[in-house]
């Protein structure tokens, strides 16, 4: 009996293996009859470089991933306006002052949009400008060193969300605020909304050759929700295009409030008349109060200066600069073709995606074919601009993007799907499903005269069974298609760093030759900096002591320190002395209240320790750096607060 | 009760192995104290007993950017001192005048080594521990601790040699 059950047993785990294995089998013949040569349009072999770089943003993690388009492969997560412990971004005494705010020390946020330089209306590579949404901010990547180098802060805003967009030769990145909001800020009854809130569009100028930003002035608008906006190029270079919604200015329940008229605007910009107005005098200088945070390079680190003022514009003072385009139903994409010629808006609630030209909103401007106004702003009339409308393509349509052969590419969030239409005959082409609920999506160059069009990647928030579960909490996703051909072709889809609102693309041989490989030690101006281990030492300052130590494999200088007390404030001043490429330390001590540094060739970083214990504590290299990575260590000695200890260092002989 | 005795050998050779390099213990502080295992020099010293940094070949170029280099029979001394400016800034922390740190120091290498040698190794040292038998040597002999590559320039590397013509 209990050799036929065991037998029985033993015939069905076979023939469940083997019947498990037939599917296994007939599966993976479908899916590869189904998918060809998908897996190898996204293989790019052990050592090869992927072609196009990925800047995506981190949502809620406030960072910035940079991935590898086709093979999807993650590279690095540049903190933003996160603090992060890897790298001591806003941890190590350098980089504190870049998330300084009006509000104090801000070590979070929300990052929204990337978007790359451009000269000419084609991306050059040089910078990344991404927005902070939730303490409204706009920062600036270096893609020289891949690290975050300005902040500035946007006063009078609230959601920083229509941002942050550069216009065809980064005269301008441009954050226009969601929330409208009392301007200047006040204590004063939220009910009275309506009329008094303000809607400020920022247009922060960026000089040409080191990229560094100012607010050269906020258009302060009616009380709408500026939800998204794009630049115009080519023919429409000098105007921004601003989505609104909530053009009913409610503040409660929303959700129903602010879906009530049957259409919102696109705001149209003519930023190059009010730049004339204001370099001629014009404009209002109003009391502000703004954090303007600067990285050196050459001093390896930040400073932060409290702006005080900033110069207002009220869209009135400028006729002919501002103009609304009626467009159903709060629209959320507002997207320029790379002519410059159509601006499509996805009204979230709509059935069609409306697309305006811009050429019959200048006849229309000209012929004051008016609806209305709001606010003393002209209204014009909703067919006189109107070029053509994509019929019924999808639910909830969210963004649009554009190649290079006349087709756009939009996202529907709640029928989970890209669709692309034939610009200019408005016919729907191809529909390819998302997993799931995709918000943007991104073409390298999409937002620019010139796109390469070969992927679309589309960015979901919602990933369900795609993945592994981990819990209730799953990550986010992208999805990359060919779009080389007339049907898009689903080709691999990954995880990502938080929650994916937008992206950037660019060709590699535009970012990978300027991309450095050290610093030089010749060019430190870092206050702190030991340039060579004769420059090393220990300075005590009543109760703060500085230790000016330095790195190379594989020892530090000075590696034995006595001399320091309880209650002391500590810093270790430390300078990386290797010249080589990919040769980072690291370094912490038991108890620090902060993170490891993580020093590049050349780099100087300070970590502050207050030491609260006497003894003999070590300090060790936390990035192994080479064969006698685990030999790279040191001591610190702690003596009592009134003990006479004196203060001495070593390296490579007894403290005597 | 032979298994012990070869586990125990086992763990008394790793340990002298380990501590081969400390010669300049204090023996009267150092408790732990054992002899060197006279087998374990053996192996290397199959040719002599001189050590790679001592040992003197004066033909090998090594492997690197440097084929043929002339050398002046005078010490150019504007060069030399250019040298020693570019030596204290990058070299330092490895490398001191008249003791061995943590790499050899530098004071009469041109009498064992050719300049087009010393020349690779500061341009190249990690393809000379790969491809010169004497660089990977040298790296034994000095605990497995690579020489990093201070990014000279050529002129930079060449000026170094020079100011090492002048230590004796």
């Amino acid at each position: 009996m209990k050799n036929l059950l065991k037998s029985i047993v033993a015939i069905v785990s076979v023939s469940v293996a083997f019947t498990s294995c037939n599917n296994a089998t007939s599966s993976d013949s479908k899916s590869g009859a189904l998918a060809g040569n998908v897996a190898e349009k996204v293989y790019v072999a052990p050592g090869e470089h992927d072609e196009f770089y990925a800047f995506v943003s981190g949502g809620f993690s406030g960072q910035l991933a940079v991935y590898g388009l086709p093979s999807g492969r993650l590279f690095k997560v540049i903190p933003v306006f996160s603090q992060d412990a890897e790298k001591a971004y806003g941890y190590n005494e350098e980089t504190k002052p870049m998330l300084n705010t009006s509000h104090g020390f801000v070590p979070w946020d929300d990052s929204h949009h990337p978007d790359i330089s451009q000269t000419e209306g084609v991306i050059d590579g040089r910078w990344v400008f991404i927005n902070g949404n939730n303490t409204p901010r706009i920062a600036k990547i270096d893609l020289s060193t891949f690290e975050t180098t300005e902040i500035i802060e946007v006063p009078n805003s609230a959601g920083n969300h229509s941002s942050s967009f550069v216009t065809e030769n980064t005269e301008y990145v441009v954050a226009g605020t969601r929330f409208s909001v009392p301007v200047p800020q006040r204590d004063m009854p939220i009910k009275d909304y309506k009329g008094n809130f303000k809607g400020a569009l920022t247009f922060i100028s960026v000089e040409p050759e080191h990229g560094n930003m100012d607010i050269k002035f906020q258009l302060i608008m009616p009380g709408f929700d500026y939800d998204l906006s794009h630049p115009g190029r080519g023919k429409s270079h000098g105007w921004f295009f601003f989505s609104t919604y909530n053009t009913e200015e409610a503040s409660t329940l929303m959700e129903v409030n602010a879906s009530q008229n049957d259409k919102d605007f696109i705001a149209a910009v003519n930023w190059k008349k009010i730049e004339e107005y204001v370099n001629n005098g014009g404009g209002t200088m109003m009391p502000a109060n703004y954090a303007h945070n600067v990285y050196d390079e050459a001093t390896h680190s930040a400073t932060s200066t409290m702006k005080k003022e900033v110069l207002t514009v009220n869209p009135l003072d400028v006729p002919g600069a501002v103009y609304l385009m009626p467009t159903p139903k709060s629209p959320h994409g507002c997207d320029v073709d790379p002519t410059g010629e159509y601006i499509v808006g996805s009204g979230k609630l709509s059935a069609n995606l409306t697309i305006h030209s811009f050429t019959k909103m200048l006849d229309a401007i000209e012929n004051e074919k008016f609806a209305g106004d709001a606010y003393g702003i002209p209204i014009i009339e909703f067919e006189a601009s109107l070029a053509g409308v994509v019929e019924q393509p999808g639910l909830g349509p969210l963004h649009t993007e554009f190649d290079d052969k006349g087709n756009a590419y939009t996202t529907f969030f709640i029928s989970s799907e890209v669709v692309k239409w034939k610009v200019g005959t408005w016919e729907v082409i191809d529909r390819q499903p998302t997993y799931y609920s995709v918000g943007h999506l991104m073409i390298p160059g999409g937002n620019s005269r010139k796109p390469f069009g070969k992927y679309v990647l589309a960015m979901n928030k919602i990933t369900k069974d795609r993945y592994l579960p981990t819990g209730p909490e799953v990550t986010q996703s992208a999805q990359l298609y060919d779009i080389s051909g007339e049907k898009m072709q689903l080709l691999l889809d990954f995880p990502t760093v938080g929650e994916p609102h937008y992206a950037a693309g660019a060709p590699a041989d535009i970012i990978k030759p300027r991309s450095k490989k050290l610093f030089n030690l010749e060019d430190n101006e870092h206050p702190y900096a030991a340039k060579t281990e004769a420059d090393t030492k220990v300075v005590r300052d009543g109760k703060t002591v500085h230790i000016y130590m330095t790195t190379i494999r594989s020892h530090f200088s000075p590696d034995n320190i006595e001399g320091i007390k309880v209650g002391d404030k500590v810093y270790f001043h430390v300078t990386n002395l290797e010249q080589d490429y990919d040769v980072p330390h690291g370094i912490s001590i038991i108890g620090a209240n902060t993170s490891e540094l993580l020093i590049m060739p050349g780099q100087t970083e300070t970590f502050a320790w207050e030491p609260k214990q006497e003894g003999v504590w070590p300090f060790y290299c936390t990035d192994f750096c080479s064969a006698l990575h685990q030999e790279m260590q040191g001591y610190v000695r702690v003596s009592a607060a009134n003990s006479n200890t004196p203060l001495r260092w070593s390296l490579g002989e007894d403290i005597e | 009760m032979k298994s012990t005795l070869k586990i125990l050998t086992l763990v008394i050779t790793l340990l002298a192995l380990s501590c081969g390099g400390g010669e300049e213990k204090k023996e009267e502080k150092t408790k732990v104290q054992l002899k060197r295992q006279p087998t374990t020099k053996k192996v290397e010293s199959k040719s002599n007993d001189t050590k790679p940094s001592e040992t003197i070949d004066l033909t090998n170029k090594g492997v690197g950017p440097i084929t043929s280099l002339d050398i002046t029979a005078d010490v150019d001394q504007a060069m030399a001192t250019k040298g020693k400016d570019v030596y204290d800034k990058m070299c330092t922390a490895c490398h001191r005048i008249g003791k061995k740190f943590i790499g050899p120091a530098p004071n009469g290498i041109l009498e064992r080594r050719t300049p087009e040698w010393v020349m690779n190794m500061i341009l190249d040292p990690e393809g000379m521990t790969q491809k010169d038998p004497l660089a990977k040597a040298l790296l034994m002999e000095f605990n497995g601790s690579p020489m990093a590559n201070q990014n000279l320039t050529e002129d930079e590397a060449r000026a170094v040699l020079e100011y090492f013509r002048t230590l004796k």
